[in-house]
């Protein structure tokens, strides 16, 4: 079975019409506050989704249903065929699922490196033959091994994420979900990241990327886009950055490739505004310029 | 005339202790007033610590800075008056919000410099128009606004002490696209009102590319170059190799440069490599 008939067949994660909000019990009656209104969605075991939307739309919200940190007001969530709502598979669902933030600082609790991977799997009472293996690991594959008896503190923002990252993978994982985890770092930080979470997606790790930089987006498989609590596209990138207005429309970008094409296209040349990449743009680019 | 100007200044962290670290190396540097520049470097590159001395929040360990003429550090009591002058907005301002009105919260930094209330007034209103905040929005406390609005009041309660230097660190970090453009074409329009002086940290090279007119970049503690921003995305292989970027827009047209198609110019904004396609392709 090829990866693209796999992807197809099994299903991971099942959302089915979602509800949610949030109740500010401060106020007298209390103010809710509805923020996802009915989202169905499914993802497939092995798949690479990047979920785009403005502030505020409600995809940090989202993902954190999907590991069960938010429960459902309606509808269902389930995580390879466990609901979210049964508190009996509360750690199942959290070990299949694991979360990465933004803030690298804020997910770093040793002051080891190796000793901050392994945190998690000491809670969860792994052998310390099968810690250690599993530690050097992680940290292997997110190419952080030659530090791993440094200060996580003097780390730089994409080392420390890579970090947090291998703290995650070390439980093995099926799925990790990422809330904007380059939002704080500088250009070849973000690099660094982009490159273990390709890599983790081609060892099979379902990946969910929360992110504002659509050409990160572009990296993924697919594309789903929220706004105001509800899907209101789903599908592959190229697709979704074609639809330049639209995506304006809902306070999104387009990679500038793309965003170049199309002025290119309003101005009666013959260009795809499904470009993304930059290979693609160039070459286009320069048959258009030798013609 | 230079509105911010150092020599030789160096810091740094943790002298005598095993942690000694260089922050920030001799750095010679001359900003003109009026410059509307960016500021990048990778992280540990000693942004933040050199932006921290033109306000006189840091104490070089040795060299000299002057804002506007004067040599900060001479008269620890001259030092006040410095931080009026030059208006730091930190990562994420939005936290340091605290009065109970949105309108209070502009007026602490005027009220700090004891001007008159119909100053006050006057400087609250021009900056809370600048940014965008409706007059609807003033008697509501910070905590219930949108963290794009929330964010908006913190820089304008720096704006309204009217600053000769603005100095924002990573003003659009966190937000999504058209939040980003909303308060980078803010922090734009304030610069062409006001024709004070504006730095702007960021890792966004398009952010930077589409805004600036100059650029200074800051590499291990080390000024690296303080340019016009063509010039600086011009050197492309020198920021990749010190873990900076440029713009993809502006890789498209190197690889175009080496398939043989030269357009002879440097391009770093969509809007310009449209424009100069065109003309090319009618040709």
């Amino acid at each position: 079975m090829d990866m693209a008939e796999k992807k197809n067949k099994e299903k991971f994660i099942e959302i089915r019409d979602l509800r949610f909000s949030y109740i500010n019990d401060l106020e007298e009656p209390p103010v809710k506050t509805e923020v996802l209104k009915g989202v169905s969605l499914d993802i497939c075991r092995g798949e690479f989704v990047a979920v785009l939307g403005h502030n505020g739309s409600g995809k940090s919200t989202l993902a954190k249903c999907i590991n069960a940190i938010n429960l459902p007001e309606s509808g269902g969530v389930f995580v390879d065929g466990m609901d979210t709502l049964d508190e009996n598979d509360l750690l199942p669902i959290r070990q299949r699922v694991g979360m990465v933030f933004q803030n690298p600082d804020n997910q770093i609790v040793a002051t080891i490196v190796e000793e901050d991977v392994a945190f998690a799997l000491e809670n969860m009472c792994v052998e310390p033959a099968e810690i250690r293996r599993r530690v050097d690991d992680a940290l292997r594959t997110v190419g952080m091994y030659e530090y791993r008896l440094h200060a996580p503190h003097k780390l730089s923002g994409g080392q420390k994420q890579r970090v947090a990252i291998a703290g995650i993978i070390a439980m093995r994982p099926e799925c990790i979900l990422l809330d904007e985890p380059t939002a704080m770092l500088d250009p070849h930080g973000r690099d660094e990241v982009m490159r273990t979470i390709k890599l983790l997606n081609s060892q099979g790790v379902t990946i969910v990327l929360i992110t504002h930089y659509m050409e990160e987006a572009a990296q993924a498989d697919r594309i789903v886009v929220i706004d105001s609590g509800e899907v209101v596209m789903d599908d592959v990138p190229r697709k979704i950055f074609s639809k330049v207005e639209k995506m304006k429309e809902l306070g999104l970008d387009v990679p500038q490739v793309t965003e170049l094409a199309w002025e290119l296209k309003k101005a009666g040349y013959d260009i795809s505004t499904e470009i993304i990449y930059e290979e693609e743009c160039a070459e286009r680019l320069a048959q258009l310029l030798k013609d | 005339m230079a509105i911010i100007k150092t020599e030789g200044l160096t810091y740094v962290y943790g002298e005598g202790t095993p942690f000694r670290k260089v922050a920030v190396d001799s750095v010679d540097l001359e900003i003109e007033s009026g410059d509307f520049a960016g500021i990048i470097g990778h992280t540990g590159s000693g942004k933040s610590t050199l932006i921290q001395h033109f306000n006189g929040l840091l104490k070089p360990t040795s060299g000299s800075v002057w804002i506007d003429g004067e040599r900060l550090w001479d008269d620890k009591a001259k030092l006040r008056p410095v931080r009026f002058k030059v208006g730091l907005v930190f990562q994420y301002p939005e936290y340091q919000l605290f009065e109970e009105t949105v309108y209070k919260d502009i007026a602490f930094g005027p009220k700090n410099m004891g001007l008159d209330e119909d100053e006050i007034d006057r400087r609250i209103k021009e900056t809370a128009r600048l940014v965008g905040i409706g007059d609807s929005l003033m008697s509501k406390s910070p905590f219930e606004l949108s963290g794009g609005q929330k964010r908006r009041v913190a820089i304008a309660g720096v704006m309204a002490m009217e600053p000769k230097v603005l100095i924002l660190d990573e003003p659009a970090s966190g937000l999504d696209p058209k939040g980003r453009e909303h308060i980078l074409g803010m922090i734009k329009e304030y610069h062409q009102e006001t024709g004070n002086t504006v730095l702007l940290v960021s890792h966004s090279m398009e952010d930077i590319a589409r805004n600036v007119q100059k650029i200074l970049v800051m590499n291990d503690a080390k000024l690296f170059c303080y340019d016009e921003t063509a010039k600086v995305f011009h050197r492309s292989e020198e920021l990749r190799a010190m873990g900076l970027a440029v713009p993809q827009i502006t890789r498209v047209f190197e690889r175009l440069r080496a398939m043989g198609i030269d357009t002879g110019e440097d391009v770093y904004t969509v809007k310009y490599a449209a424009r100069l396609l065109l003309e090319k392709l009618k040709k």
